[in-house]
């Protein structure tokens, strides 16, 4: 004989783990506060301390000119993910949690991996690169990056034939990244997650540097913690922050800024003076820490490395 | 309003309107102005042009919706204010941005739509300030002089264009510039249209016999 016993709790009964997640989280946090009253906010610094990085300084891929104030570098900056203004990744950074991390690589691989964050920073020996960062807003920087070549974590994995492109996904996390959440009537700055792409040859040269640190330290929450692309010859947008998926893909990948004004920022946007952004010249820049502005150069400075993986294309039409 | 209360509220303006540039001198000299000094002084600038001119913009509105003479007394000083942002504005962009590269900065005014549209926003301007005297208005007459100040709207359109058409996607600020503004221009839209109505209505009275009339009283 069948004894059907009513169910002891209904689906509805459970509690959503996000809502009990999110309840430890408060909880640790008001134990975290009442243990150091000290650090308030108020009293937390734009940049808290950070962990030191060593690197080998790889002079061959370095610019000879003094870098950047590590003050300006870390509270001038575009992370649309923390707000539009340039004030705003570095006031609301701490939400972002770089650790625990992975990072998921995939897509047309023979070896498709996940790794941990602090897996990834052992996996290559770390140099550093002084790079000058070229924004499309026509201001740069000079940063002494701390990472790897893409390269090498690419051949780790091993690409198959079809894979033609690269794609890099930044976290999709509104906790953790404030301006993810809709603001009045559903308003996005973005279609989130940002993604990016390169091609399997520009993500494979040798410039090309898998980042998880500056001045020496870890990244700072507000450069792209705890992983993040440079791209040095390419407008600065094109350099995903703190990414969580790296996919070989066989289809060019629409990027995030491509949706949001194609006309303005395209796939490739290599540094050129020669086209100007539909609304501003990219003639000059202006160095920040400089007065007056300086010439802009072809592919940021970077021709002599990277002008041959444009030859024969017409850089007007694929700007 | 007595004398002693106009002056105040026009000290109040002076305070309100200076305080913006005394803040930012204090920036300046603490070295307190962020990564990029020019970039931030020039938006500054520009952001408190907009806020002023429509504030000033905001004056007849005010008489006309909640019937107040006092904002009239004010919109000159506003407009005068405007002015000299949107000057100190266009001296930080050719002075410290481009160093007096007029070749560059015209090309820029011709080519870039939005410098386009600030520059002929500051141009628009121009005659008011130069025609904001008393004198003035007594040579221009009063008809030509409200005729030729109604340009403040065309500088107050082309100087929300400017904004717009300068910020980057997800940049909020220019809509709520622009919203405020249309607010402002449909309120004078609405009482131009009413004063219409009024006029011609008066008109149709003394022009034509009142056929109602008549007929109420059918033995006249």
């Amino acid at each position: 004989m069948l004894i059907r016993h009513a169910p002891r709790f209904t689906a509805s009964e459970i509690t959503d783990p996000n809502l009990y997640l999110s309840r430890r989280e408060l909880i640790s946090r008001a134990a975290a506060l009442a243990l150091a009253p000290s650090l308030s906010s108020a009293a937390t610094p734009a940049t808290p301390a950070l962990q030191a990085l060593s690197a080998t300084r790889n002079a061959a891929f370095s610019l000879s000119e003094t870098p950047t104030k590590f003050e300006a570098a870390t509270t001038y900056n575009n992370f649309y993910e923390f707000g539009v203004n340039k004030d705003d990744p570095s006031r609301l950074g701490h939400t972002l949690r770089p650790r625990p991390w992975t990072v998921q690589v995939d897509g047309f691989v023979n070896k498709p991996k996940t790794f941990d964050i602090d897996e990834l920073i052992r996996l290559f020996p770390l140099e550093e690169r002084v790079y000058s960062l070229r924004c499309v807003e026509a201001w740069s920087m000079v940063i002494p990056w701390i990472g790897f070549p893409l390269a090498s974590l690419l051949k780790r994995v091993e690409p198959t034939g079809q894979a033609k492109f690269v794609e890099f996904t930044t976290l999709l996390d509104p906790n953790q990244f404030p301006a993810q959440k809709p603001g009045f009537f559903g308003f996005s700055s973005l279609d989130w997650p940002y993604v990016e792409g390169l091609r399997l040859d520009e993500a494979t040269h040798p410039l090309t540097l898998l980042t998880v640190g500056m001045y020496g330290k870890v990244l700072p929450n507000q450069n792209g913690a705890p992983v993040r692309v440079v791209i040095p010859w390419k407008y600065g947008f094109k350099s995903a922050k703190s990414i969580v998926r790296i996919r070989l893909v066989s289809e060019q990948p629409r990027t995030a800024w491509e949706k949001a004004a194609p006309q303005e920022y395209g796939f490739y946007s290599n540094v050129n003076p020669a086209v100007s952004h539909p609304r501003w010249s990219q003639a000059d820049e202006r160095r920040i820490g400089e007065f007056r502005r300086r010439p802009t150069l072809p592919f940021n400075g970077y021709a002599d490395q990277v002008a041959s993986l444009y030859a024969g294309m017409d850089l007007k039409k694929h700007y | 309003m007595t004398r002693p209360a106009r002056l105040a509220l026009k000290a109040f303006v002076w305070f309100v309107c200076l305080a913006p540039l005394a803040l930012l001198a204090y920036r300046a000299w603490t070295d307190d102005l962020g990564a990029n000094p020019i970039s931030f002084i020039t938006n500054t600038l520009g952001d408190w042009t907009l806020r002023i001119l429509l504030a000033s913009l905001a004056m007849t509105p005010l008489r006309i919706v909640f019937g107040l003479s006092w904002p009239i007394a004010l919109r000159r000083l506003l407009g005068l204010f405007a002015f000299a942002y949107v000057c100190l504005h266009f001296a930080v962009w050719s002075v410290l941005d481009f160093f007096f590269d007029w070749p560059r900065m015209w090309a820029d005014i011709v080519k870039r739509p939005y410098i386009t549209m600030g520059m002929l926003a500051l141009l628009s301007l121009l005659p008011l300030a130069a025609t904001s005297t008393a004198g003035m208005i007594r040579r221009l007459g009063a008809r030509n002089w409200t005729r030729l100040h109604r340009l403040a709207y065309v500088a107050a359109v082309c100087a929300v264009v400017h904004y717009l058409w300068l910020a980057k996607v997800g940049v909020k600020e220019p809509y709520w510039y622009a919203v405020a503004l249309v607010v402002l221009l449909g309120v004078r839209g609405w009482e131009w249209s009413r004063r219409m109505t009024r006029r011609r209505r008066a008109r149709a009275e003394t022009t034509t016999p009142r056929v109602g009339s008549r007929a109420e009283n059918p033995l006249s």
